[in-house]
């Protein structure tokens, strides 16, 4: 299973993954587009993205949500209604939406931000457990 | 399969701030289909849903009209909050219709697809009236704008095997299923009086079509009387905002709040994502208010086998999606999969069982003394697929068994079935009676109403007693609540404008357990205020239950928690938000008030809207029997004591009862009088023109049915 992971020791807070996010997906540098944010707490900061748990996937309104044969937890966009009932239930946070998208924004582990990040904070791991 | 008697071709409405503006009428006598306008009057006085079916509904009768009249109507409406994906219990379709049981509009509600795909095909009500001359289905595509009805002779009858069909023949392939919506019966209903309506939806999931119901008031009989088989509709393309809303952002905001709650707080609070309704079980039971054998009691130590948890360790699945709309995170529309069948047409077939509500475990269980959770299931199915209403059929067969068990009718009028209280196989092959309009099943199939008549009559039971214990008022039968302890529910369900259901008030926590309305005055404001609202869900094409079956961690500490304030503050936004309006909470309830009003004087128009129908059977309001005082006698004679002054140990038990009796019915007639006065009404029960004036509904319709009677 992909997944990508954040390491805070290495972590400056620059940003950078953010827009490398939502520049790729949405041709934006807003950060509310990015389905990775960066919190900061005192000078340390941890991330919250997508760890592919699948909590979303029975609970989806529409079935739209699944898990790719990487293990990574993907939305449907055409079964896909935007009800939002997986933005509020996701335990992490990290379903994101915005008002002017028709549906839903999540991680898919794709390395856009890790390849932007200067410190080498965040990686995309293959685990070998097949489901969490 | 069938040949097309009619077909007709339309320009499917664009739906602007959640109305369509267009609404579908079908006549069914001369296959005649028409579009209609909806008017700034309508949306201003009714607002939509139930409040557009009425309305229909009274243009279309007169004051003797009946519901097999060809003139009577079925109208149904989604109304303009409907269909929307963002909260949860945006899927209500709201029917009415005039009913066999009552004689006068019911209006039931389900879930399932039909009416938003209905609203999206450009409808936002559908009225059927006349009558087909053979079993037709009517078919509306809302993507190519097209209606058609059809000849269903060869179509099977029972929902489970109908809709499945249906859904296949109609779909294109697989990933099509969920755009396709069937609205049908079952084989009883053409046999009894309490048929109802089944609305489907596709579960991918499972691969099979499952059911909500619109159930109470003999819907589906009306539908199979007008030889409908099935209506079924298709559109495909749900996107979020296909109502158009005004402001999809708040709607985006409010429910996210929302499915967060659901997230954090239902596992904690009712539990309804893993057994939906049926929850309440173990609480009912233990606060006496889950009615057993007839109402007689309100619990019984065997209830633990028909607990929840045995339902959700044993019978029903988890951890998959059970919402009967899109955007439900509620998801309390529970099943039983793979459910072997043990009796009637389908016996060893394995089925998708959609429930157990807590109705049926209440009804078909406690109240038939039945505590077998695979036997309720096996209830559960044959109601819903044979088109049984299961609450009217549970309380008639409560009343039945009461009336075998006191010897008022015996094996030689029911055809040999001991029908004893815990019985479930004489149930059963009731029902397979009903469905095949044979029996005692046939008979009983007419409901409480017109059986107490039957046995007094034919079988010469004591009328006194049948009066008291048999349990309808309006000609409707009670939904499945015990209540002698709580006057304000007593109030709640025979004041009810369309017979004894619990959706316009359910007071008895508030009343009995919390103490929060003690006085004539406050259980009057209860039942004004609570009534109206739950009025609202059905003018808009909402689901009562996101409303308080979860509420905010905080609704402890607002000043009126059983109102539950922020989820009222979530309905004005979102009314706000898809309308592009500015209502308040007290608009909200003035809507409400509108089409409740409207309800009740439309029941007077049809001849049963005065304070003589209000009345409920004795066994609502306090014990009938040595054994019910008995079962509760140190609260009974307490009552004696602090009440009336009354010394219980130098009365004989009639006494007791006798005099236990008359106190209470001179509280509810008090009831009465509060709650008439401050719903506007004469003493009497009727509308007045001055309160009809107040709240925008002085309409000279109305004033002609009211005026004479003032």
């Amino acid at each position: 299973m992909k997944v990508l992971t954040h390491k805070q020791e290495l972590c400056t807070g620059c940003l950078d993954c953010e827009v490398a996010c939502s520049q790729t997906y949405f041709k934006t540098s807003d950060r509310t587009y990015s389905a990775i944010r960066i919190i900061e707490n005192n000078k340390t900061y941890r991330a919250r993205k997508c760890t592919q748990c699948g909590e979303c996937i029975n609970m989806c309104t529409a079935n739209a949500i699944y898990r790719d044969r990487n293990g990574v937890v993907r939305i449907d966009k055409k079964k896909c209604v935007g009800c939002l009932g997986c933005v509020g239930y996701c335990s992490e946070l990290v379903m994101f939406y915005a008002d002017d998208q028709e549906v839903p924004f999540k991680c898919i582990a794709c390395n856009v931000c890790s390849k932007a990040c200067p410190t080498g904070a965040l990686e995309v791991l293959v685990s070998q457990v097949k489901e969490i | 399969m069938g040949t097309i008697l009619k077909e007709y071709k339309y320009t499917p409405a664009k739906i602007v701030h959640g109305y369509s503006g267009k609404s579908l009428y079908i006549n069914l006598s001369d296959l005649r289909i028409e579009e209609k306008v909806v008017t700034e009057f309508m949306k201003e006085k009714f607002t939509g849903g139930k409040g557009f079916d009425l309305w229909y509904l009274w243009n279309a009768v007169t004051p003797e009209t009946r519901w097999n009249s060809p003139e009577n109507e079925i109208v149904m409406s989604v109304g303009p909050l409907g269909g929307i994906t963002q909260y949860s219990g945006t899927g209500k379709t709201l029917v009415a219709s005039i009913s066999p049981l009552t004689d006068i509009p019911i209006d039931s509600n389900a879930g399932g697809y039909f009416g938003p795909l209905l609203k999206f095909s450009g409808w936002d009500a559908f009225e059927i009236q006349g009558k087909a001359e053979k079993d037709i289905i009517i078919f509306i595509d809302g993507n190519n704008g097209l209606i058609e009805i059809k000849e269903a002779e060869e179509y099977p009858e029972d929902s489970h095997v109908l809709a499945e069909q249906l859904t296949r023949e109609y779909a294109e392939d697989e990933d099509d299923m969920v755009n396709v919506s069937v609205v049908s019966s079952g084989s009883a209903a053409k046999h009894s009086l309490m048929g109802l309506l089944n609305f489907s939806f596709y579960d991918p999931r499972r691969k099979t079509v499952r059911f909500k119901q619109a159930a109470r008031g003999g819907l589906g009989t009306i539908l199979r009387d007008k030889k409908i088989k099935a209506l079924v509709v298709k559109y495909k393309g749900i996107t979020p905002n296909l109502n158009n809303a005004a402001d999809l952002a708040t709607i985006n905001k409010v429910g996210v709040k929302y499915h967060k709650q659901m997230h954090d707080l239902d596992s904690k609070q009712n539990k309804m994502r893993q057994i939906g309704t049926a929850n309440t079980v173990m609480i009912m039971s233990q606060y006496d208010l889950l009615p057993t054998r007839n109402f007689q009691t309100g619990g019984d130590p065997e209830v633990v086998k028909i607990a929840p948890e045995v339902f959700i360790n044993e019978w029903l699945t988890q951890g998959l999606h059970d919402g009967c709309w899109y955007g439900c995170t509620m998801a309390c529309a529970k099943c039983a999969d793979h459910f072997l069948l043990t009796s009637g047409p389908y016996a060893g077939e394995r089925v998708t069982v959609d429930g157990p509500e807590y109705e049926c475990v209440a009804g078909l269980g406690a109240n038939l003394g039945i505590f077998d959770p695979q036997a309720i299931l096996e209830e559960n199915f044959y109601c819903d697929t044979y088109g049984i209403d299961l609450i009217s059929y549970a309380t008639t067969v409560a009343f039945i068994m009461e009336c075998y068990e006191r010897e008022q009718i015996g094996p030689d009028h029911t055809g040999g079935l001991e029908l004893r209280f815990g019985n479930a196989s004489a149930s059963l092959e009731l029902m397979h009676q009903m469905s095949r309009g044979e029996g005692f099943g046939k008979l009983a199939g007419l409901g409480i109403r017109k059986l107490k008549k039957i046995f007094v009559e034919e079988f010469g039971a004591d009328a006194d007693l049948l009066e008291d214990i048999g349990m309808e008022v309006k000609g409707l039968e009670y939904a499945e609540y015990a209540h002698k302890e709580s006057l304000a529910q007593q109030g709640g369900f025979a004041l009810a404008t369309k017979g004894p259901q619990h959706d316009e008030a359910w007071l008895i926590f508030m009343d009995m357990v919390n103490k929060q309305i003690p006085t004539f005055e406050d259980k009057a404001n209860a039942l004004y205020y609570f009534p109206m609202f739950r009025t609202w869900f059905g003018l808009v094409g909402l689901c009562k239950l996101p409303w308080n079956d979860i509420v905010p961690s905080d609704n402890y500490k607002t000043s009126e928690p059983a109102k539950v304030p922020e989820h009222v503050q979530n309905y004005v936004d979102i009314f706000n938000a898809v309308t592009g309006e500015d209502i308040d909470k007290d608009d909200l309830i003035l809507q409400s008030e509108r089409v409740y009003q409207f309800q009740r004087v439309f029941s007077v128009r049809m001849g049963k809207g005065e304070r003589k129908d209000d009345y409920p059977p004795y066994r609502s309001l306090g014990p009938v029997s040595a054994e019910e005082y008995l079962s509760r006698k140190e609260l009974y004679d307490k009552q004696l004591r602090d009440f009336q002054g009354l010394d219980p140990e130098k009365m004989s038990l009639d006494e007791k009862i006798a005099k236990l009796r008359a106190y209470r019915e001179d509280q509810y007639e008090q009831l009465m009088d509060a709650v008439y006065r401050r719903r506007g009404w004469t003493m009497n029960g009727i509308p007045t023109p001055e309160r009809l004036k107040e709240i925008g509904m002085d309409l000279p319709m109305l004033l002609e049915v009211v005026e004479p009677k003032q």
